[in-house]
């Protein structure tokens, strides 16, 4: 009996791992245009990004779901009835926990590729502008490669972060590994083991992904002279 | 929109507010205080005692707090020895433990701050004092834990947002902090917008009370560590 509840804990992780890979996903691209909306000469794009960032940081994450889960559809439902629309907005666990971790990283992914961005050598750009790169070719070229190495760290750090932040979603009825865990600690009187084996879970999604990203930062970094210390 | 509820239930969010900062500070001034001779302890040149530090980091920093925080106020009901003994009335109380898993997460994030700053202080400042002779206690209190503090102000104001942010779950263990009110408030009057919001505007503006303080402190004491220009 307690196998098939291990069972069924670690076979939620592909709910878990799913949830937290689409997020990445969606993270990455509001970073990179909020990051470059950031450096942008528009001084509304910079304004926007800036309040994104501010705003989104500025609150807890469990906080950012609860208002995504239940007042955004509370809201829309308001304005539906008040159009006189016959239709019920409602979100699923799964579209909400993407949307929620994907608003939040993606502020956290902005300023990290923000920072990237600004450590490129200025003179890089100018040198492609003068040989009559398109912006397009610049960017695929030039700032992409380097972006990749330089953000690495920032970007593994938001990673380790957002893989546990999805237990979160278990409290709006995702089925992911906390929500099994939690069933079974509540069907079983061993709550101790049955949220250590999620622990367990969790801590080896960190090993193997330090593990992984370490190789991926000795790729991008290949060709890099480290200062001799 | 519905705002009379919140104006009505103004004092409960002052409460919770209140709770929510007794939560974030008390486990942040506790964390603080073993944080620093386990920052020592994290870069002692005995292999055991360096390796026992890493790996109580590396635990609690690769888990999520909410699993932590599930093992000690659900989990540890599962031992009957712990049931019978005279801490189970503190161990059952969601207060305590709360505070027990917030302490333990943000001692490792903040060792590991520490410890980090500890690895960058220059050389030269420690061969200085040691050639003017301080003694070893006075080498750790005048020199160490000093450049170690003000190295650290940056990332652990990060790790201060980082803990007020975490406070929100205990709102899953009953406590009504801030976003306990919240929830409270939306089950007892059916409607989900104006409290979640409010619970948002009131993290927003401590947030921004506190990283705007830090900026002040960082000034202050640790001014020193900018280059200086011109």
């Amino acid at each position: 009996m307690v196998g098939d509840f291990v069972l069924s804990i670690l076979a939620a992780g592909s709910m878990t791992l799913l949830l937290a890979v689409t997020s990445l996903i969606l993270a990455t691209a509001i970073g990179l245009a909020g990051a470059f909306a950031k450096v942008s000469g528009n001084r509304f794009w910079r304004g926007l990004a800036g309040v994104y960032t501010f705003v989104v940081r500025g609150i807890p994450d469990l906080v950012v779901m609860l208002l995504i889960f239940y007042s955004l559809p509370a809201v829309l439902n308001q304005g539906v009835e008040a159009l006189g629309w016959n239709v019920h907005v409602d979100f699923s666990p799964i579209a909400a926990g993407i949307a929620t971790l994907g608003l939040i990283f993606g502020a956290y992914m902005t300023e990290t590729f923000r920072t990237a961005l600004l450590n490129i050598p200025k003179g890089q750009i100018e040198a492609a502008v003068a040989y009559g790169l398109t912006r397009f070719r610049i960017f695929v070229a030039i700032i992409l490669p380097q972006l990749a190495r330089l953000a690495l760290p920032g970007f593994t750090n938001n990673w380790l972060v957002l893989a546990k932040a999805t237990a979160l979603t278990s409290l709006i009825g995702l089925h992911d590994v906390m929500f099994h865990a939690k069933g079974a600690a509540e069907a079983t009187s061993m709550p101790f083991t049955f949220y250590l084996v999620a622990a367990g879970f969790y801590f080896s999604v960190t090993l193997f992904s330090i593990v992984l990203l370490s190789i991926v930062a000795r790729r991008t970094a290949a060709g890099i002279r480290e200062i001799a210390s | 929109m519905n705002w009379d509820v919140i104006a009505e239930n103004a004092p409960q969010y002052v409460q919770g507010a209140k709770l929510t900062l007794i939560l974030a500070f008390g486990s942040l001034a506790i964390s603080c205080v073993i944080a620093i001779p386990l920052a020592f302890l994290r870069n002692s040149r005995v292999n055991a005692v360096r390796y026992a530090v890493s790996a109580y980091t590396l635990l609690f920093r690769g888990t999520p707090l909410l699993v932590q925080l599930f093992l000690i106020y659900f989990g540890l009901a599962q031992f009957g020895g712990i049931r019978a003994s005279f801490l189970w009335p503190w161990l059952s109380s969601p207060l305590v433990c709360v505070m027990i898993a917030f302490v333990l997460n943000t001692t490792a994030y903040t060792t590991e701050i520490f410890a980090g700053a500890l690895r960058n202080i220059p050389i030269g400042e420690v061969e200085a004092a040691r050639a003017f002779g301080l003694s070893r206690w006075k080498l750790g209190t005048r020199i160490f834990i000093p450049a170690m503090l003000t190295r650290s102000l940056p990332l652990y104001g990060n790790e201060m947002i980082m803990m007020l942010h975490a406070t929100s779950l205990a709102s899953t263990v009953t406590l009504l902090e801030t976003t306990g009110v919240a929830r409270r408030i939306t089950l007892d009057n059916y409607i989900q917008f104006e409290p979640y919001v409010t619970a948002a505007g009131i993290y927003l503006t401590i947030t921004f009370v506190i990283v705007s303080t830090f900026q002040i402190i960082q000034h202050r004491f640790a001014g020193y560590l900018n280059t200086r220009t011109g």
